[in-house]
């Protein structure tokens, strides 16, 4: 019951933000100068198309109105024609959603694999050499750029030595695999530093916490302790920031899927904005604002699994 | 029955030390004390005094961040020898312990059941079924009403007092035959406090399992315990049983404990009282370290660290000038 309104609250949480992001974008293309209907079209537009753009979006209404009937066609999916491809935005983002979700999902779940459990043997063998390896080898993934990474994994394992091919998205699961794990590993790299330095920490205070040691005066086993006490508690703090860095994530995609010729909204996101496409950068703006406020939600639904004062508060 | 004069435990120079920044911690420094079946031990002193870590030196728990050395025999058996794994069997099983936060010392993502459960998991044989039937009745011995219904609650769902009932539960589970009791009831508003401490004697008495109780309350020490032993900077200053050491304290420090309590010496009188302050663990002086607080002290304090010798009528002090204060308090 009290889970269940946890979850409405969160969801109605939701509209606020999104309703933000539709004044950002509103207003982005009518504090350009000129005609908005020009920005939205095609350079070679006639002035009848022009027309028929004006009135689809109320420009010669009150604001109010042109905001209402933007929200509206927005909501019935109609979010105009991308001046690039030639379609409408909506189909052209539906088909890339797919790629992104997919290179992101995989860079996260690269991340844990690698952070997890190198933060486990760092917290145990706190201040020690495997410790101290362990933290010295994220800190270059910290301090160097993404595309730079992303380039070298290009040279040597995708060019040179050819074990991954240099870009694409392939056709079957196991070929996305194959195309994305370079790019998804590019972004590995560095997630995984912030959620391991984050996760040893938290598994270092964990296992000085008192419901710890008299876990451990209870005579429990070492794999209980660790996975039923520690393992648990110390996620709590590593979730929301793995929830953060997925947002900071999609905006990274723009880099690195044009680094790794990766068709997906990221590198659209960068071929529209060069392109001035204005509709298409609008309707990708809504989509990214959406894909990461799931996400968020996505990360308070699982604290909200694993900590019980949250739920039943 | 067990024997009442046989001593289940024997603590024998137990030390600990910390090694942090080049410098050198004793937090315990060569204690020694046997804890009989079924008897209530005091163990007495100022905060920072190494109560807790002596505790958990003993169940093995604080090698992972200091050294431990000495002895200490359970039944015969060198715990500190044997590996954590070998401890496993003992910790829970023979020895348990319960912690001075009610709030932070269960873990507050698992429930109250599980929390129990694990420690029947651990050491019986019972069964999925038995082993809720069991944590029913163990929280239902430690008082917590309608039992059966809060097996599914989680720690935050309980008050101070009841988490305190639910970890000595926990402790309980699986009837040790030692409960070292590390200030069980400081945490607690006032009223509860006897509350706990009387449910503690009783279980004790009725599972007949013996109670190392830390304690900085004089007032507990009196109502609860048959025999005290007062710390003072990580060393024993005075052992020997309630009656004669609240009744003639041989150590300076012990008689301004004893001194600092009004007449009818009210429960829950803390030591603060003693003037200035217990001296830096890092730093300790090379003779007695109760000198700087001492009226007693003399040029031989300063130098000679006062071993802690037996004085007949069971009581132990490790004072030079014992023989002296006997006759003072004895005029
Ligand atoms: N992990 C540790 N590292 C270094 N010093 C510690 C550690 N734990 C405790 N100490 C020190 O050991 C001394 C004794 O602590 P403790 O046994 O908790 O005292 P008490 O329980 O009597 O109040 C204190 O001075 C404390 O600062
Ligand atoms: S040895 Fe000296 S300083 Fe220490 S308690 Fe006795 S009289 Fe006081
Ligand atoms: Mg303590």
């Amino acid at each position: 019951m009290s889970s269940l309104s946890y979850l409405v609250s969160r969801l109605l949480q939701i509209i606020p933000t999104f309703l933000l992001v539709m004044v950002v974008i509103f207003l982005l293309v009518r504090m350009l100068p000129g005609d908005p209907a020009i920005a939205m079209a095609d350079a070679k537009a006639t002035e009848a198309q022009l027309e028929l753009i004006r009135q689809k979006l109320g420009l010669n209404e009150p604001l109010v109105m042109q905001f209402f009937y933007f929200v509206k066609n927005t909501l019935s999916g109609d979010m105009g024609t991308s001046i690039l491809l030639k379609a409408p935005v909506l189909e052209v983002i539906i088909e890339r959603i797919p790629v992104t979700a997919f290179l992101t999902l995989y860079a996260v779940c690269l991340s844990i694999l690698i952070a997890g459990p190198l933060a486990f043997v760092a917290a145990l063998n706190k201040n020690g050499g495997l410790d101290i390896a362990i933290r010295s080898g994220f800190q270059v993934g910290l301090s160097t750029p993404v595309f730079y990474i992303g380039l070298l994994l290009l040279t040597f394992l995708a060019a040179s030595l050819r074990l991954f091919p240099v870009g694409g998205y392939g056709t079957t699961f196991l070929q996305h695999l194959h195309h994305l794990m370079l790019p998804a590993l590019t972004v590995a790299l560095y997630t995984s530093a912030i959620i391991m330095r984050n996760l040893r920490s938290a598994v270092i205070e964990v296992l000085d916490a008192d419901y710890v040691q008299f876990a451990r005066s209870k005579g429990l086993s070492r794999s209980v302790i660790l996975g039923r006490h520690v393992l648990r508690n110390a996620m709590i703090s590593t979730v929301t920031l793995l929830g953060l860095s997925i947002g900071n994530l999609m905006s990274g995609t723009l880099v690195t899927e044009t680094v790794f010729a990766v068709p997906g909204l990221g590198r659209l996101m960068l071929e529209a904005i060069f392109a001035r496409d204005y509709p298409l950068i609008q309707g990708l703006t809504l989509t990214f604002a959406v894909m990461v406020s799931l996400v968020f939600l996505f990360t308070d639904m699982v604290q909200a699994w694993l900590d019980p004062r949250l739920r039943l508060s | 029955m067990t024997n009442q004069n046989e001593s289940l435990l024997q603590v024998r120079d137990l030390t600990t030390t910390f090694h942090s920044k080049g410098r050198v911690l004793r937090a315990v420094d060569g204690i020694s004390f046997d804890v009989r079946a079924g008897e209530v031990l005091g163990l007495v002193g100022e905060s920072g005094s190494g109560k807790s870590i002596s505790l958990r030196s003993i169940i093995g728990l604080a090698r992972d961040y200091g050294t431990v050395e000495g002895n200490v025999y359970w039944k015969g058996e060198d715990l500190l020898t044997q590996t954590d794994k070998q401890l496993q069997c003992v910790r829970g099983s023979q020895i348990s312990m319960i912690f001075q936060e009610p709030m932070t010392s269960l873990n507050p993502l698992l429930t109250v059941g599980l929390q129990i459960e694990e420690n029947l998991k651990a050491h019986t044989d019972l069964d999925r079924r038995a082993r809720k039937a069991r944590a029913i009745e163990l929280l239902d011995m430690v008082g917590i009403p309608s039992a059966s219904s809060r097996l599914k609650d989680f720690p935050h769902q309980f008050s101070g007092g009841m988490r305190q009932r639910v970890m000595i539960a926990i402790a309980l589970a699986s009837n040790p035959e030692l409960l070292l009791a590390d200030e069980p009831t400081t945490a607690l508003d006032v009223t509860i406090q006897d509350q706990i401490l009387q449910l503690l004697l009783s279980l004790a008495k009725d599972l007949n399992m013996a109670i190392v109780l830390v304690t900085h309350d004089l007032g507990v020490v009196a109502q609860t315990c048959d025999r005290v032993a007062v710390m003072y900077a990580g060393r024993l200053v005075e052992t020997g049983s309630v009656r004669d050491v609240l009744k003639r304290p041989q150590h300076p420090y012990t008689l301004g404990l004893l001194k600092s309590v009004p007449e009818n010496m009210p429960p829950r009188t803390p030591l603060y009282s003693v003037p200035g302050t217990p001296p830096a663990l890092d730093a300790l002086p090379k003779g007695c370290a109760f000198a700087p607080r001492c009226h007693k002290a003399e040029d031989v304090c300063l130098g000679t660290k006062p071993p802690l010798s037996v004085l007949g009528d069971g009581i132990s002090s490790a004072c030079h000038f014992t023989a002296d204060i006997r006759e003072e308090v004895l005029a």
